[in-house]
């Protein structure tokens, strides 16, 4: 496993110095559908302009500031879902999701499914980080779980791939057509990131099922809502414009910022 | 009698244009600013704030459907505030809700869009402000028209256009070719102190800008004392804005307009000494 993690490293290095900036042009670019109340499309460009700059101060790997034990927050609001409702889930939940299997799929050389146990055997992660609300709100929490850059490295990302999907098990908005699902998605710089974990624990102890049981997303220098909770499938993908909305996110459909750093 | 009256340079073209460029992100910003403290409308100092957290201060509702009742509260200190802010009318009935309706950007409850002009027109803010401020370093136009002299900042001085800003005695003649003290301090407070702070405060509330500049979290002392630093500072420059448009409208309107928009501006001589 170690030796495939490594592999193809420089390739996939000079891949994603394109990544950044194509990204931020494809977000200018396209032309989503208004369910933001018709703000001007010319708003958008803000979006653009902020990840392109965030990006250049950032740099690749700077890190979100991480707190100490005292600052936990001692009640850590539950956001969103606070349970999945499907029946699906609740078998999950009854075996303690020793059923649950991560599938990790799409372009790339190795897809593959984990079972919880092998996720928490491989090498953790821990940090203690500040979750921001894109209501307002600001909440500290100790996260613990697998970089997501090493279960990549694992499975092997093919060229083509920019982007990383996350299906979760709950739906937020009842409807027919499914198109409440939650779903997020982020790029291969964040992907990438050493904070971004598939987190199993928080504040010590097993993720419960208010905060995204059995893995939830962190990916620390954006918004909450990227934070995705009860993840079932991710998968690697060169473009989200089929799926669902078409915005790359269950809240980017609804008008939120894809780029969720500001 | 008509008083004998010579029209002056008074603004250049890069104080004009900057200055309704920031009118009109100001407005916008403002409006939008509330759609967002709209979606959690309270403030904590320090990194967290949520559910559990004493909040220093809250817009809220209380009460059932039927007799919803708005507060503000600061502290210990909880105000009826009915009607305007907590609950105002949405579609003729009373609704929970913050700023009202026709305070906020949009109309409607919708953080998304909300957010969207707020983002905009905080680049746009950002990127004028910033010119400006280069080109007034630059040209002197700081320091020659807004950094009071020596004598301007004299207690007695000051004290003086204090009771003469009172009585609405505006300056003539040679006094009136250039900003007396109170304005100067104002205007530098505002282009100095509260619009970057406005700035900088904006910032520290955005995740990623925090990891590209972490200081601005020890600056401010966390991302909630941010959040409330930028709605004291917004309140502060509203209340200028209501002085400025009030002095505005006291000390000659149309002449006031007139220099802001072709830069002439008139000067009456003073009255003659008895």
């Amino acid at each position: 496993m170690s030796s495939s993690m490594t592999s193809s490293f420089s390739r996939r290095r000079f891949l994603l110095a394109g990544v950044s900036g194509a990204g931020a042009l494809a977000l200018g670019g396209c032309d989503r559908p208004g369910q933001d109340g018709g703000a001007p499309a010319i708003l958008r460009s803000a979006e653009t302009l902020t990840m392109a700059s965030q990006r250049l101060l950032q740099g690749r790997h700077a890190l979100a500031r991480e707190f100490s034990d005292a600052d936990i927050s001692p009640a850590f609001r539950v956001n969103g879902t606070s349970m999945p409702d499907s029946e699906a889930y609740a078998a999950l939940l009854e075996n303690r999701f020793a059923d649950w299997r991560l599938q990790i799929g799409g372009l790339v050389q190795r897809p593959a499914a984990l079972s919880l146990a092998a996720l928490k055997l491989l090498p953790a992660r821990t940090q203690i980080t500040r979750h921001d609300c894109v209501e307002g709100w600001s909440a500290i929490g100790k996260w613990t779980g697998v970089p997501l850059g090493d279960l990549l490295r694992t499975v092997g990302v093919l060229p083509s791939a920019r982007y990383v999907v996350f299906h979760c098990a709950d739906e937020l908005e009842k409807t027919l057509d499914g198109s409440g699902r939650y779903y997020e998605s982020i790029d291969l710089v964040d992907a990438f990131h050493p904070q971004t974990i598939l987190a199993y624990a928080m504040n010590g102890r097993d993720l419960n099922v208010g905060h995204g049981a059995p893995l939830r997303l962190r990916v620390e220098r954006q918004l909450g809502y990227k934070q995705a909770k009860y993840l079932m499938r991710i998968e690697l993908v060169d473009h989200f414009r089929g799926l669902w909305g078409g915005n790359g996110g269950y809240w980017e459909d609804r008008g939120y910022e894809w780029y969720a750093g500001s | 009698m008509k008083r004998k009256s010579e029209l002056v340079r008074r603004h250049g073209a890069v104080t004009r244009v900057t200055h309704w460029l920031n009118a009109l992100c100001f407005g916008v910003l403002l409006a939008s600013g509330l759609q967002i403290f709209n979606a959690w409308p309270s403030l904590y100092w320090g990194q967290v704030g949520a559910d559990t957290d004493p909040a220093w201060l809250t817009i809220g509702a209380a009460g059932s459907d039927a007799d919803l009742r708005g507060f503000v509260r600061a502290g210990a200190l909880a105000l009826p505030t009915t009607g305007v802010l907590g609950v105002s009318r949405v579609d003729g009935q009373p609704a929970a809700r913050a700023f009202p309706a026709w305070a906020t950007l949009p109309a409607h409850q919708d953080l998304a869009a909300g957010r969207r002009w707020h983002l905009f027109f905080a680049w746009c803010l950002a990127i004028n402000g910033a010119l400006y401020l280069a080109w007034s370093l630059a040209s002197g136009h700081l320091r020659r028209d807004l950094l009071p002299t020596r004598a301007q900042l004299a207690p007695r001085h000051l004290w003086r256009e204090v009771v003469d800003h009172a009585r609405l005695r505006f300056a003539k003649g040679d006094e009136a070719r250039r900003y007396n003290a109170l304005q100067k301090l104002s205007y530098l407070g505002v282009i100095v102190v509260l619009l970057p702070a406005m700035v900088l405060t904006g910032l520290t509330m955005s995740p990623g800008a925090d990891a590209a500049a972490p200081w601005l979290l020890d600056l401010f002392g966390g991302r909630q004392s941010a959040r409330s630093i930028h709605f004291i500072a917004a309140t502060l420059l509203v209340l200028f804005v209501l002085v400025h448009l009030a002095m505005v409208l006291l000390s000659g309107v149309w002449n006031n307009l007139r220099s802001m928009i072709t830069g002439r501006y008139a000067i009456e001589e003073s009255e003659p000494i008895p």
